[in-house]
């Protein structure tokens, strides 16, 4: 029984965790944050459409130019009891932190159609675009929803769409027409008509919701005694991987949101963790022990045809698959301290990809593939950096000290991750150049693992 | 002799007996009937924790109290199966020294139960990202692993899984307080 055989080496990176994390406990307030703040409140007091929400939503900072715009209320006597749907385009704007939504109650027209604006009213509020539509019943209980947008300086129309729907689906009409608005004036693709998956921690239950984009209409897709972590959805929006402890150990589950169906994905001895996508969705890269330290798989989306992808003596995890499919990143520690590296999604040696600051974690791909997000240990704290894959140039992103799981808006251009205050769990957004800052907080839940879904058709 | 000798104990212990009785003017009680029935399981509690080694008659009350009384004794407070905790130092996955009596006691009840199986679930503090801490909790309780391992257990009565910071306490304001999340915790199957 040779004992001191089993003293293994010392690891580095908890090390690290602590003596930075106390280096920087005391943190001054900066000139910046101080400004956030000042505009957080006036934005917020100008906001009157998020008051039923589930997570409320505060904005800060915003881009130097802003675009003007009127969105006049929608005629919808046709569903009297619902909120104006101009009030949820107008939100959705906002938070993109690119339009400033003018207030139109002063203007005596409330034109419900291009035919009906008079452009004079409208350039003299400003505005230089505008925004009109109504909702009228069809029969068998749909709606159609008109709407147009004009440029209001050039005298002319942009789009004019018409949606034959549901009730229950006017509010995601609502932000896909904010989604035209946002792609005709900005250039941009889309992004409101999408929805979040997130972990709510709430009376020592866990529960993985899935919200509209703007945090409205949470609906809980499990619940559990026992902890769920690392949410991923399918590329086609139909399923989320997720892990789960309900059997005291983690077990990655495979559900389908329509029909509340899951399937067992991988429930072997040891650990199950990590699920990741394949972009065709047709399989998952996922995290592994046995009886050993954590490695990547490949296994089929339907839990067949396991076969492993890295094998080393050290931590492999946390792996993303790159939009082209051709490359599985993760964290390893098998340098010393975590960082990121990447290997053939068929197989083969891994390289390394991050080389600057001492622990990085968590890679997430933009959308387009230009840029990796990931989680650094920036002296102590723990924020969202972003990595621009060609240059390799990194700016940090969020100012919390342990902001966790990034995760990239469907068009790239807002990161959607988990922070934390006064103890508790909440989220935040930020937009890919830094420039606007969101946050999301439900009273009384602690909030985490934030993961944002695909476009909705 | 023996039986001589414990003949001479009994006769002791019931004279002694009569002699506090008879002192007193309180009618009989149960009490001294009971001091005697607790010493012969004080005893045999006693040389189960101190004689790992030694008699016979440390495993027959194991035995007994399995079959009969449900005393398990992985639950019995004074048993050291029934510690479950080992903690680790902030800078390593390392088994301390002081966790080497822990370890021994449960590789021998593992050796002498076959049947037996445990799980061994790593924790960490909350600091890091979930699934990285998922890896980290693994690897302290791969460690402990590779120390029962030596100690003759196979492989097939342990299964190692890490609980990552899932189980931490919340919102650690120091260093003692994050010791105590970073720790595997010895979990029977049946427990």
């Amino acid at each position: 029984m040779r004992w001191h055989l089993l003293q293994i080496a010392v690891k580095f990176h908890e090390l690290f965790k602590t003596l930075l994390t106390i280096r920087y406990m005391k943190k001054m307030p900066s000139l910046f944050q101080t400004v956030l703040f000042v505009c957080t409140v006036a934005v917020s007091a100008m906001m009157t459409s998020v008051s039923h929400a589930a997570l409320e939503i505060e904005i800060s900072g915003g881009n130097a130019q802003q675009l003007p715009i009127a969105i006049v209320p929608f005629n919808q006597d046709a569903v009297k009891n619902q909120e104006n749907i101009a009030n949820i385009i107008s939100a959705d704007l906002r938070r993109s932190g690119m339009f400033r939504v003018l207030e139109t109650a002063g203007v005596a027209s409330k034109p419900s159609a291009m035919s009906q604006v008079k452009y004079s009213d409208w350039a003299s509020l400003q505005a230089q675009a505008i925004a009109v539509g109504k909702i009228e019943a069809l029969p068998g209980n749909r709606l159609k929803v008109s709407f147009q947008l004009g440029d209001v300086l050039k005298q002319t129309q942009l789009a004019d769409m018409d949606y034959n729907i549901t009730p229950s689906q006017l509010r995601m009409t609502a932000h896909k027409i904010a989604d035209v608005i946002y792609q005709k004036l900005t250039g941009e693709s889309a992004i409101f008509a999408s929805r979040i998956a997130y972990i709510n921690k709430s009376k020592g239950r866990y529960a993985l919701q899935v919200a509209d984009a703007d945090g409205v209409n949470p609906q809980t897709v499990v619940s559990s005694n026992e902890p769920i972590i690392s949410p991923a959805w399918s590329p086609d929006g139909t399923k989320i991987a997720y892990v789960s402890f309900e059997k005291k150990k983690p077990i990655i589950f495979v559900q389908s949101l329509m029909t509340g169906q899951r399937i067992t994905l991988a429930s072997f001895k040891g650990n199950n963790s990590a699920p990741a996508w394949s972009p065709d969705g047709s399989k998952l890269a996922i995290v592994l022990t046995h009886a050993a330290n954590s490695q990547l798989y490949l296994i089929n989306a339907d839990g067949s045809g396991l076969r492993q992808l890295t094998k080393s003596n050290a931590i492999d995890t946390e792996p993303v698959w790159s939009p082209d499919a051709k490359w599985v990143y993760f964290s390893s520690d098998r340098g010393g301290s975590p960082q990121i590296y990447k290997v053939s999604s068929i197989g083969g040696d891994a390289q390394r990809v991050t080389f600057d600051g001492p622990y990085n974690l968590s890679p997430r791909f933009s959308p387009d593939g230009k840029s990796l997000a990931m989680i650094r240990n920036d002296g102590g704290r723990y924020r969202v950096a972003l990595q621009n894959l060609a240059t390799g140039q990194v700016q940090i992103l969020s100012e919390g000290n342990q902001d966790e799981s990034p995760s990239f808006a469907p068009n790239g251009r807002v990161l959607l991750y988990a922070t934390r205050t006064a103890g508790r769990g909440a989220l935040a957004a930020v937009s890919a150049d830094g420039r606007v800052k969101q946050r999301l907080s439900e009273s009384g839940g602690d909030i985490r693992e934030p993961a944002w879904g695909p476009l909705l058709n | 002799m023996n039986k001589g000798m414990f003949n001479k104990k009994v006769l002791g212990a019931l004279v002694l007996a009569a002699l506090l009785s008879a002192c007193k003017s309180t009618p009989m009680t149960d009490k001294p009937a009971g001091v005697q029935d607790k010493s012969p399981a004080g005893a045999s509690t006693q040389s189960s924790a101190n004689g790992s080694a030694d008699t016979s008659g440390v495993k027959e009350v194991v035995i007994d109290s399995n079959a009969n009384n449900g005393n398990n004794p992985l639950k019995d407070p004074n048993n050291i199966l029934s510690k479950r905790n080992i903690y680790f130092d902030f800078d390593s996955d390392a088994v301390k020294a002081e966790f080497r009596p822990l370890v021994e006691a449960h590789a021998k009840y593992l050796l002498a139960n076959s049947n037996a199986k445990v799980v061994l679930q790593g924790n960490t503090d909350e600091r890091g990202t979930r699934e990285y801490n998922v890896s980290l909790g693994q690897r302290r309780a791969v460690a402990v692993k590779k120390s029962l391992n030596l100690l003759g257990v196979q492989d097939k009565q342990i299964e190692t899984v890490s609980l990552g910071e899932e189980k931490a306490t919340a919102n650690c304001a120091d260093e003692a307080c994050n010791q105590q999340n970073r720790r595997v915790d010895v979990v029977y199957e049946n427990d």
